[in-house]
């Protein structure tokens, strides 16, 4: 089963080569990527072994791991393996924590012996096995149902992502004070539960899931639509979200259609990755992407498990955002895939309404039927904070009446917070002033 | 926001049975429409539609066989809505593709009991 894994990892890594180069890159983007990736797997294994009382302990020797790791190396240069040389400091951190804290030692000791009866010492096992285990048991122990939801995604977000506080006030579009209080009082409730690090009961797990799923979900777009952030593509988040999807599916307790559903569309949004952007950085839109650059090994893997989500009779909402995203791995402009896809927003709207799925429906209203009924329909959404929804209209309104569409277009980019959202609307402004011009 | 129920109504019996295609068209209308509905976020509940058959239960164990063919317009399904006011509601009624058939959408606001 682990084996899969790493084949499975490996996959990933030869597909991407961002992983790989990472590990060239200049020392200053080299431990805040370390940090993303290692930070959660220390803690996670800590937290494993110390208990969910000692959460915080387990996040505190790992920051201090990695507070030594930007001291020394800045000084002495990287060492030839980065991550060993973290793992061997952590484990060195936790054991003299285990030793010079005899309170510490006392309230451990208990969870020591539930994990490997008559073992004194303290033995910190970061193997890739041990990761893994402790991560997926973890992700259910996060997502336990006596804390709120929202908390659920966040603590996720934290401890299995290691996304800093801001990330993830950005996701959930509020400050860093409301986040840390949302944190901690998820943490003291993990506490006074008792909750412990391991995989619900088979009867528990279905409903347990969804909430693992929608953290899964947010991880992917955060990473895929990097909603705070200038850097438009963040892989390395969005193949995190892939690798905890697939620790689901790889474990036959936890692998559901709807789990395999979410895994598709992970897939198929992933395989445009190298065509979302051009050679200077800049964000290319979907109908001017070259298909050649499109990931066709990926996108067979989404079909791959599309297929294998279509068992049980239940159709969730990532399994009608799949068959969107399959409908998109198909370039040509035909009627029959945007017929395709506006019913599937159809479907989508009834099951779970958002502005976004609001907007592309519209959209492929557009393409399925004519834009003047888009047009009507469009202003009915009352979606007019919205940059979004003034970019739909100016691409509705151009060629039709350029005047509106470049001043929707205006409206856009007065709302448009990112650098390369503010570069895509100003390039339709200039191709409708030129049109406008010529006229 | 106040909900309302849609009821739709028309003369099933007098309707002409469409092609596959004219089928199929129609049933693509009244998904638009109710996706429509959708994207503004003022659906609640698609609803169902009602088979033509039944039965009707009156008092002293009256009871009598559906379909109704004495009435014109029998109910064919119903929605959920949200709105703001019956206008609203009323305006979110008329995009509805039954009208095209001969058939109405009665929009009636629902009081929590």
């Amino acid at each position: 089963m682990f084996a899969c894994i790493h084949v499975l990892l490996n996959i990933f890594r030869s597909l991407c080569m961002f992983t790989k180069t990472s590990l060239f890159m200049e020392q200053p983007e080299l431990i805040p990527h370390l940090f993303r990736t290692e930070y959660r797997k220390i803690t996670v294994v800590l937290c494993k072994l110390f208990g969910i009382d000692h959460i915080e302990i387990a996040e505190d020797i790992a920051s201090d791991t990695f507070l030594l790791a930007s001291e020394t190396w800045s000084i002495k240069g990287l060492p030839p393996n980065p991550v060993a040389w973290l793992y061997t400091v952590a484990k060195n951190k936790a054991k003299d924590q285990f030793k010079h804290d005899a309170v510490f030692k006392q309230k451990v000791a208990k969870q020591l012996q539930y994990l490997s009866p008559g073992n004194e010492e303290i033995e910190i096992d970061l193997s890739d096995k041990n990761i893994t285990d402790s991560q997926l048991q973890m992700l259910f122990a996060i997502c336990d149902p006596s804390i709120p939801v929202e908390a659920q995604v966040g603590l996720a977000l934290r401890i299995l992502c290691g996304f800093g506080i801001n990330e993830i006030a950005d996701a959930f579009l509020t400050n860093k004070e409301t986040i840390n209080k949302r944190l901690f009082r998820a943490k003291e409730k993990l506490r006074i539960e008792n909750v412990k690090i391991e995989l619900p009961a088979d009867e528990e797990i279905g409903k347990r899931l969804e909430t693992v799923l929608t953290t899964l979900y947010l991880l992917f777009n955060e990473g895929y639509y990097s909603s705070g952030s200038d850097s438009t593509l963040r892989k390395d988040l969005c193949l995190e979200a892939m690798r905890l999807n697939y620790l689901l599916i790889d474990n036959p307790s936890t692998n559901k259609p709807f789990v395999n559903a979410l895994f598709a569309l992970m897939c198929f949004q992933s395989s445009r990755f190298e065509a979302r952007t051009d050679a200077n950085g800049e964000s290319v839109l979907y109908q001017n992407q070259d298909a050649n650059l499109w990931d066709r090994e990926l996108i067979t893997r989404g079909e791959y498990y599309l297929n294998l989500s279509s068992g049980g009779n239940e159709i969730s909402k990532y399994h009608l955002e799949a068959a969107i995203a399959y409908w998109h791995t198909i370039q040509a402009d035909t009627k029959e895939k945007w017929e395709n896809i506006l019913q599937l927003y159809n479907r989508l709207l009834q099951i779970e309404y958002s502005p976004i799925a609001a907007l592309n429906r519209t959209y492929a209203l557009s393409k399925a039927n004519s834009k003047g009924e888009a047009i009507v329909e469009a202003e009915k959404l009352g979606l007019n904070n919205h940059h979004l929804y003034h970019s739909l209209l100016g691409e509705l309104y151009s060629d039709i009446d350029d005047a509106k569409a470049l001043s929707h277009f205006q409206s856009a980019l007065s709302l448009a917070r990112s650098i390369a959202d503010k570069a895509l609307i100003g390039n339709k402004i200039a191709e409708r002033e030129k049109k406008i011009k010529r006229s | 926001m106040k909900e309302f129920l849609f009821v739709f109504r028309n003369d099933y019996k007098a309707m002409p049975q469409g092609s596959p295609e004219e089928m199929q068209a129609m049933m693509k209308k009244w998904m638009d429409w109710v996706g429509g509905i959708a994207a503004q976020n003022k659906l609640v509940d698609r609803g169902n539609r009602l088979t033509s058959g039944g039965k009707v239960v009156k008092a002293n164990n009256v009871i009598t066989d559906g379909p109704y063919t004495e009435i014109k317009e029998l109910i064919g399904g119903y929605t959920l809505v949200k709105a703001d006011s019956l206008d609203e509601a009323t305006a979110l009624a008329a995009g509805c593709p039954i009208l095209e058939v001969g058939g109405n959408v009665e929009v009636r606001e629902i009081n929590p009991m």
